[in-house]
């Protein structure tokens, strides 16, 4: 039985800020456990997204991606993440979360699930530092709304949430 | 042979371009080149910080902690730096040899981790460019442009990148900060059922793999001129190899060979590195340049890797990529080959190995057993060496009394290649870049020679989806002469100075 959502926590937890989607992560799974939500979440740690995450997409019915996000900008950001075509990848080595989508859809052939990307904003990320007083606050308020996401997990209630904080 | 670009006699009076790609982890690399007055090349260094503060990480930890933390020092291949420290930790236990269990699980979750890891690094890293030209468009050169040019290809590699971590996800219990390996043995064996879902795939594997490799010398027949000759240059090579001479990721002695292939040293307790393997400092760098001892600091640098390995064996214990070695060998006609794009074509028979050696494993009741750990008399100095994806790794610890790591020392591939790499941008800045005006094609150039040896440097771990690379002109008198920047988006600009 395949969960209808992935929730994807990206980062190195010995990495200064890096560790925020990881972190937040843990605090989910105890949330989801607390709750007798688990049945409904499958949740994976990864370092960087790669190709292989695009089949952790299937079968699902929602997707999101936590991740560190370094431009300074609003603590806390939700966005809708749309499938990236040939010219936007950038990279080959780690997939941004929209080129996945697009694995998805050319290795599998279907439409790829409605996914989000909450992006908690980080400073710094030094070997075997932990988190910034940036990254703390942030993730505080990350926090706040990845609980009422994992506590409402439709398409249409997640879209409503989108940039609204933060 | 170098190609005497190291050090330019006035490069006060040259311009320089700098290829800085901006990652914050480990693999920062960045490569500068200089050139006169007629844009001919003049001095070409490749400049790298790697696991910063590394030591300090692991110092003062527990040794029962370290084969699990290292894991945390690359998202590339971590399964290397679990079991390379798992070996060490092994010394300090004082196991002298591993229960067949314990031995075979952890060869089965490095063999895995080889297929994964070289699965990504051609299909994903590589074939953009042999694939499409590394001249061709920017945006077209990724995996997704891949996908979308030759689907199929794109289907087994990932497939068989998914295969590869689900073998470390059942031997290490996670696909990442696995626990598996412990200072002894192992923790956990494989269940039946593990087993059977793995040999239900293991043979689609072993057909794709060697289909793989089929890809690759359809590539070098091609265009031989280019596969042959593109940043070439000669070395020594080193790696581990069996007792009987054999191909062997996870144990075994050093054996190196000259650049003509006549044998260095052989079967060298890897204990005793540091008697063969000294480390040049040069101002230029942080990462040290590592020499065979026997043949001093100028001539004594080596490569490391899939095409040292594959050419340092004396045979390669699975039949098809053995078969698969020898036509490779006689390809050369018998002389060793040294073109850093052969690196691809032996990496894919290294894959082909690690899927057979997957298979037989996955047919070998040991594997499923019990008995998973065994200690002796507590030491203080643990070494462990393996041949990780990229190549040798070493892991060196002291450890005190009270359990606590007092010394680490690692010399990974990324160092061992630190002058090869070098090398090999030299020879391409000066056939490709000299005397011409800097493009983003040229540019890739010089980073599919640094691609071939270790992605590593062109990449960095959980990088955000960039991979961002602005290049610099700047003339004698400080002043910018020309800029290009190549985006996170995959677009390419050229700002005005």
């Amino acid at each position: 039985m395949i969960a209808p959502v992935a929730i994807f926590g990206i980062g190195n937890r010995s990495r200064g800020d890096d560790a925020v989607g990881p972190l937040l992560l843990d605090r989910l799974r105890r949330w989801l456990e607390s709750r007798g939500l688990a049945g409904g979440f499958d949740l994976f740690e990864e370092y960087q997204l790669q190709v292989e995450n695009a089949l952790d997409l299937e079968g699902r019915e929602l997707a999101l991606f936590i991740d560190a996000r370094l431009d300074g900008g609003r603590p806390v950001t939700l966005e809708p993440v749309a499938g990236l075509d040939e010219a936007a990848a950038g990279s080959s080595h780690s997939l941004p979360p929209g080129a996945v989508l697009n694995v998805y859809r050319r290795v599998t052939g279907r439409t790829s699930p409605p996914a989000f990307a909450l992006g908690v904003r980080a400073e710094r990320f030094e070997l075997g530092e932990g988190p910034s007083d940036v990254a703390r606050d942030a993730m505080e308020k990350a926090w706040e709304l990845l609980e009422s996401l994992a506590g409402d997990p439709r398409t249409q209630s997640w879209r409503a949430r989108v940039s609204t904080i933060r | 042979m170098t190609y005497g670009l190291e050090t330019a006699e006035h490069p006060e009076k040259l311009k320089r371009v700098a290829i800085d790609p901006v990652s914050r982890v480990e693999g920062h690399g960045k490569v500068t080149i200089l050139l006169d007055d007629d844009d001919k090349v003049r001095q070409v260094r490749l400049h790298v910080v790697e696991f910063r503060g590394f030591e300090r990480f692991i110092q003062g930890r527990p040794y029962w902690e370290v084969p699990v933390m290292v894991q945390r020092l690359c998202g590339i291949c971590p399964v290397s730096h679990h079991l390379a420290a798992s070996k060490a930790m092994d010394m300090v236990v004082g196991t002298k040899r591993l229960t067949p269990t314990a031995e075979k699980v952890r060869r089965l979750m490095h063999y895995g981790q080889m297929l994964q890891s070289h699965a990504l690094h051609f299909f994903h890293l590589c074939s953009p460019d042999l694939l499409f030209g590394f001249g061709s468009e920017a945006a077209r050169r990724n995996i997704v442009g891949v996908a979308a040019a030759h689907p199929e290809t794109a289907r087994r590699g990932v497939a068989l990148r998914r295969f590869g971590q689900e073998v470390i996800r059942i031997t290490a219990g996670k696909r990442i900060h696995g626990t598996g390996s412990i200072p002894g043995g192992v923790n956990k064996a494989v269940t039946r059922e593990e087993r059977d879902a793995l040999l239900a795939d293991a043979y689609d594997i072993l057909s794709w793999s060697r289909d793989a490799v089929g890809l690759v010398k359809q590539l070098h027949g091609q265009d031989p001129a280019l596969y042959n000759s593109f940043g070439v240059f000669r070395s020594a090579m080193m790696s581990l190899v069996a007792p009987d001479g054999g191909l062997d990721f996870y144990d075994g002695r050093l054996r190196a060979r000259d650049e003509a292939g006549a044998i260095l040293f052989d079967q060298v307790d890897y204990r005793d590195y540091r008697s063969r393997i000294r480390e040049e400092v040069k101002p230029w760098s942080y990462m040290k340049f590592p020499f065979l001892a026997e043949l001093g600091a100028e001539k004594g640098w080596y490569k490391v890797g899939p095409l040292a390995r594959v050419q340092n064996c004396d045979h390669i214990p699975t039949p098809l990529a053995d078969a698969e070695r020898r036509e490779f060998v006689d390809y050369a006609g018998g002389s060793p080959i040294h073109a850093p794009l052969a690196y691809h074509w032996a990496r894919m028979i290294e894959m082909l190995h690690a899927a057979e050696t997957i298979k037989d494993l996955l047919h070998d009741d040991d594997i499923v057993g019990d008995d998973l750990v065994s200690t002796g008399e507590r030491a203080r100095e643990g070494i462990g060496v393996i041949e990780a994806p990229r190549g040798t790794l070493i892991h060196h610890y002291r450890v005190d009394d009270d359990d606590l790591v007092t010394m680490c020392n690692l010399i990974v591939s990324t160092t061992h290649n630190n002058q090869a790499m070098n090398e090999a941008i030299r020879h391409v800045a000066k056939r490709y870049l000299s005397g011409h005006k800097l493009t983003e094609g040229l540019l890739n150039h010089i980073e599919v020679a640094i691609r071939a040896f270790d992605p590593c440097l062109s990449c960095a771990t959980h990088a955000l989806g960039q991979m961002a690379l602005e290049v610099t002109l700047v003339g004698a008198d400080g002043a910018e002469l020309d800029r290009l920047a190549r985006h996170g988006d995959g677009t390419t600009t050229r700002p005005a100075p």
